[in-house]
């Protein structure tokens, strides 16, 4: 189950790494969800992995009764696309506004801030 | 003891909450400087407590440590805390005279206090993951003061800004992942012994991952090239406290993670940070030397004054340690200061542009003085905060027979020297090329005050920390004697272990 996880991770970054360094923002955008979902399912597999046990307590007892599945990463891993989710939902807008003040989405164009005849 | 430690949490949210209910009245920013009053007042409070107990910590929600999070303050944490509620204040009242009514409609002051709030948890966090939501609180709003107003240069640094800081944000999430993974707990304390049964190689991965996503955050070589493409294009205020406080959360974390917890390979780890160090330095200076803005001249020099502190962290002797802590307080508050100043000298001269402005010391001379005091600073002149905190970096060097690095540092304090009589003979000296005579009675005596009260208030702390040295070293000192023996900090969070 680790190997398989482990591979989805990895098919995840390269193509995340592909389409960031492609010279188009909104692949960059795209990339950038796809590696933070890389970064979550590392996490959640960090928290080791069990098949179909959820952590629930059965009524009387003090604790869970054998192996259960780890509920902090999950937790971490919800806290993270949480924030994600804000994070990106800010960047696409930035990216629309780019491209209306701009008109362009390509980083090399893009040159406002730092203009290439900035010395004297 | 532990609403101490919430309270410097507790009063930015609460400010940031009462600012946003007000924003579209001028009360708002009122609230804004009533709020930074007091959490400089809480964070004093703070101060004394730590000074009087040591380490303090505290555990939200009841939870024991190291299930719980844990908030602690050790004297790094608490001086951090202070110096951020200093810069929150200045620039608060600075914000009376900067920031325009329509940023204030669209929030600025809440923006603001959460910038804030988020900064101060980063200091006093125990917890990693607490740490990473911290930086997204600190992050989010940054974007968000960054290109508030949405000038089209400020959607340009912005875009680099955003891009560069989320991949840096996933880096990290990566590294707590594995160190969970590796370890079991996310406690910083407890992750300190915790490492020691885990793979050291895997560990020094891990490591890596840390030192390249804080490094993001701290602006060093080579990953600091979202700072100098955003930092001039916000409001002057936005940009004071960015350059005052962003990168330093970043300094203070790797300060942290690689005195605490990653200290199993320093012959690996700290080679990395002493090139990373020497590279930011010169690399950092020579793109100012280039420059002909002045916020893009002290951009390029925020990145350079971080190599120094970096610096102090991986030469790791306690005499490099005690300069990287004097250094991370002395700059803010310098930082911070020189980029108010430039905020006066486009408002009075008409832009920030060397070659378009001048004539400021014939009709300015008051903000003359107040400028050459942080550019001195800056650039190490005795008796001024900066030479201080140089002198102990460059003797620590001195000491482990670190020529190069000792050299390295010396060369760059002259470089930065050259960029600051730079700005000094053009904006300052040379006639206004158009002409006009950049009087301060040009300003309303309104905002005259706001500016000024502000400015000066950080320049006198520059002055007193280097005519009155002793105490501030001495604290250093201690602050420095607990990163690099934990037990104070491991013990305040977790117990005393038998």
């Amino acid at each position: 189950m680790e190997v398989l996880f482990a591979i989805t991770i990895g098919v995840l970054v390269a193509a995340s790494v592909y389409l960031m360094l492609s010279n188009h923002l909104l692949r960059f955008i795209f990339g950038l969800v796809l590696i933070s979902n890389a970064a979550n399912l590392t996490i959640f597999v960090a928290g080791r992995l069990t098949d179909g046990a959820p952590p629930l307590i059965p009524e009387g007892a003090d604790a869970p009764l054998g192996d259960v599945a780890n509920a902090l990463p999950q937790a971490l891993v919800l806290t993270a696309i949480v924030i994600g989710f804000g994070l990106f939902a800010f960047a696409i807008v930035l990216v629309f506004r780019a491209w209306t003040t701009l008109n362009s989405l390509t980083p090399d164009d893009m040159r406002l801030a730092e203009p290439e005849e900035a010395q004297k | 003891m532990s609403w101490v430690l919430a309270l410097p949490l507790v009063i930015p949210f609460l400010t940031a909450v009462l600012a946003f209910l007000t924003r579209q009245s001028p009360l708002g920013r009122w609230i804004s400087v009533v709020g930074s009053a007091v959490l400089l007042a809480a964070s004093i409070v703070l101060m004394n407590v730590v000074l009087r107990d040591g380490v303090i910590a505290g555990q939200m929600g009841g939870w024991s440590a190291p299930f719980g999070i844990t908030l602690v303050a050790d004297l790094l944490s608490a001086v951090m805390v202070v110096i951020t509620a200093i810069v929150a204040l200045a620039v608060s009242i600075y914000a009376i005279a900067d920031v325009d009514e329509g940023m204030e409609r669209l929030g600025y002051h809440a923006l603001f206090n959460m910038l804030i709030a988020g900064v101060v948890g980063a200091f006093i966090t125990g917890d990693l993951f607490n740490l990473y939501v911290w930086f997204e609180v600190m992050l989010i709003a940054s974007f968000g003061l960054l290109v508030l107003g949405g000038r089209p240069e400020q959607i340009d640094g912005g875009v680099k800004y955003v891009a560069l800081n989320l991949v840096s944000t996933i880096m990290f999430l990566t590294g707590i992942g594995l160190l969970y993974g590796m370890t079991g707990t996310l406690n910083m304390a407890d992750l300190a012994s915790a490492v020691d049964n885990a793979d050291q190689r895997i560990l020094t991965l891990v490591a890596v991952l840390f030192m390249i996503a804080f490094g993001v955050k701290a602006a060093v070589f080579p990953l600091f090239f979202w700072l100098p493409a955003s930092y001039h294009t916000p409001a002057f205020a936005v940009s004071a406290v960015f350059a005052g406080l962003l990168t330093k959360v970043g300094v203070y974390a790797l300060l942290r993670i690689f005195t605490l917890i990653f200290d199993h390979d320093t012959a690996f780890t700290h080679t990395i940070l002493l090139w990373v160090a020497g590279l930011t330095m010169v690399v950092g200076v020579l793109g100012a030397a280039a420059q002909s803005d002045m916020r893009k001249i002290l951009s390029f020099h925020i990145v350079s004054q971080i190599g120094y502190m970096i610096m102090g962290l991986a030469l790791l002797t306690p005499l490099a340690i005690v300069g990287a802590v004097f250094y991370l307080v002395h700059h803010i508050v310098v930082k911070a200061n020189l980029f108010l100043i430039a905020g006066v000298a486009q408002r009075i001269a008409g832009g920030t542009k060397l070659s378009r402005i001048g004539g400021l010391y014939k009709s300015a001379p008051l903000l003359a003085v107040l400028f050459v005091v942080p550019a001195f600073s800056l650039a190490g002149f005795p008796p001024l905060s900066g030479f201080w905190a140089k002198f102990l970096l460059v003797k620590a060097a001195l000491d482990v027979q670190g020529w190069i690095i000792a050299g390295i540092a010396l060369v760059v304090g002259l470089l930065t020297i050259y960029s600051m009589t730079k700005i000094w003979a053009q904006a300052f000296w040379e006639p206004h090329p158009d002409g006009i005579e950049p009087k301060l009675s040009n300003l309303s005596s309104r905002n005259r005050a706001a500016m000024l009260v502000p400015i000066s208030g950080l320049a006198a702390l520059t002055v007193i920390i280097g005519v009155m040295p002793e105490p501030f070293v001495r604290f250093a000192e201690a602050s420095a004697a607990q990163l690099l023996d934990p037990t104070p900090y491991i013990e305040a969070v977790l117990g005393v272990q038998p």
